[in-house]
């Protein structure tokens, strides 16, 4: 089934997605949004992958060998950093919320407050 | 809206979505196919420019470029977390407690400490050769100083992590980076051109400037994890609300 690994990030994005917004509790959408970003990671090693290939790093490796494609393990790396950092700064967002409005439940932040 | 109206919708979109995705899916190269057309040209080229590990050469000369702006959007982030962490008004510090660490966690700690911390610089210096690079070896790096919160206390933390220091470090990897880029411009080429001598393959100083452009974002990296965790706990155990609970600060406002 060849299809599977891409089926696969699509769905880790749709669950990620129906998490975020379902969500009650604002910390659960930002650890939502971490794994609806997983799914791009899923998605870029699917499309980069070679049967019977080896890791793109020629350190220990003849030059003519066969490799998975280093472009979207590139892609895929700057990704997971970038990504953490934004969560970081999303939850500094939330510990804000919490303290101006004393709830992290987005139906209860219907009001604005100076 | 009700809740359940709102959950048709997304439930409604939601399949939509995985309708038209699954659709997509199928046009799709097959899965472990043997035609990357744009993974061999990478490979090609890493190996022309004697970079042994592609995927540094893909992100340190062949899209140099493209990795200066997710630099930036990491610097972003922490400055953003910086700004927001702040103490505020009718906000205190308050020095934790120490607190008892049993004996065996603190030896372990400070056995693994130093081979983190090894582990770390080794993954940032041999980015162009083997797995691993700035934005890897940068985290273990950082985590290793933390295994000292871990076994020992905040305080020890504290002392081998001055905060000023790493902002200014992060500050300092991400100028680096930039200025490498403009080392380009004054060599006669293009803006992150890799102009320096390609040196030996499979050498620590092979790949021209992709182990330069990988210690500055090894030390970006460093220090934003440090400092983001350092925000993070300092809210949680040293600022303190006026009525003297950190997590109930705001409640009564």
């Amino acid at each position: 089934m060849s299809l599977l690994p891409y089926l696969t990030a699509g769905w880790i994005f749709l669950v990620g997605v129906h998490g975020i917004a379902t969500s009650r509790n604002l910390v659960h959408a930002v650890g939502c949004l971490a794994v609806t970003q997983s799914s791009t990671y899923v998605l870029l090693l699917a499309v980069g992958y070679r049967k019977g290939a080896t890791a793109p790093v020629f350190s220990d490796l003849p030059t003519d060998a066969p490799v998975v494609d280093p472009v979207v393990q590139a892609l895929a790396l700057t990704d997971v950093v970038v990504g953490a950092t934004v969560t970081a700064l999303l939850l500094a967002l939330v510990v804000q919320t919490a303290k101006r409005h004393g709830t992290v439940d987005p139906d209860e932040l219907s009001e604005l407050k100076g | 809206m009700t809740r359940r109206l709102r959950l048709w919708v997304l439930n409604a979109g939601l399949l939509a979505t995985a309708a038209l995705y699954a659709a997509a899916c199928t046009g799709l190269p097959g899965f472990g196919g043997s035609r990357h057309p744009y993974g061999d040209r990478a490979v090609r080229t890493a190996l022309q420019q004697h970079t042994a590990n592609a995927v540094s050469s893909v992100n340190f000369d062949q899209r140099a470029f493209d990795t200066l702006g997710e630099e930036t959007v990491l610097f972003a982030c922490v400055l953003g977390t910086v700004v927001l962490l702040r103490q505020t008004r009718g906000e205190k510090r308050v020095p934790p407690e120490p607190a008892g660490v049993p004996a065996a966690l603190r030896r372990y700690g400070l056995l693994v400490l130093p081979v983190t911390l090894l582990i770390g610089l080794y993954v940032i210096a041999h980015g162009q050769l083997s797995p691993g690079g700035g934005f890897q070896g940068g985290v273990v790096v950082a985590t290793s100083l933390h295994l000292l919160y871990i076994a020992v206390d905040y305080k020890a933390l504290e002392r081998v992590r001055p905060l000023g220091l790493f902002e200014l470090a992060d500050g300092t990897g991400e100028a680096a980076y930039v200025l490498l880029g403009a080392a380009g411009l004054i060599a006669g080429s293009a803006y992150l051109a890799n102009t320096l001598p390609l040196g030996t393959f499979n050498t620590l100083s092979s790949g021209g400037t992709v182990p330069l452009l990988n210690a500055a974002v090894g030390v970006e990296v460093t220090s934003a994890v440090v400092v983001l965790l350092a925000h993070f706990l300092g809210q949680a155990l040293e600022i303190e609300g006026e009525d003297g609970d950190a997590k109930d600060g705001g409640r009564t406002a």
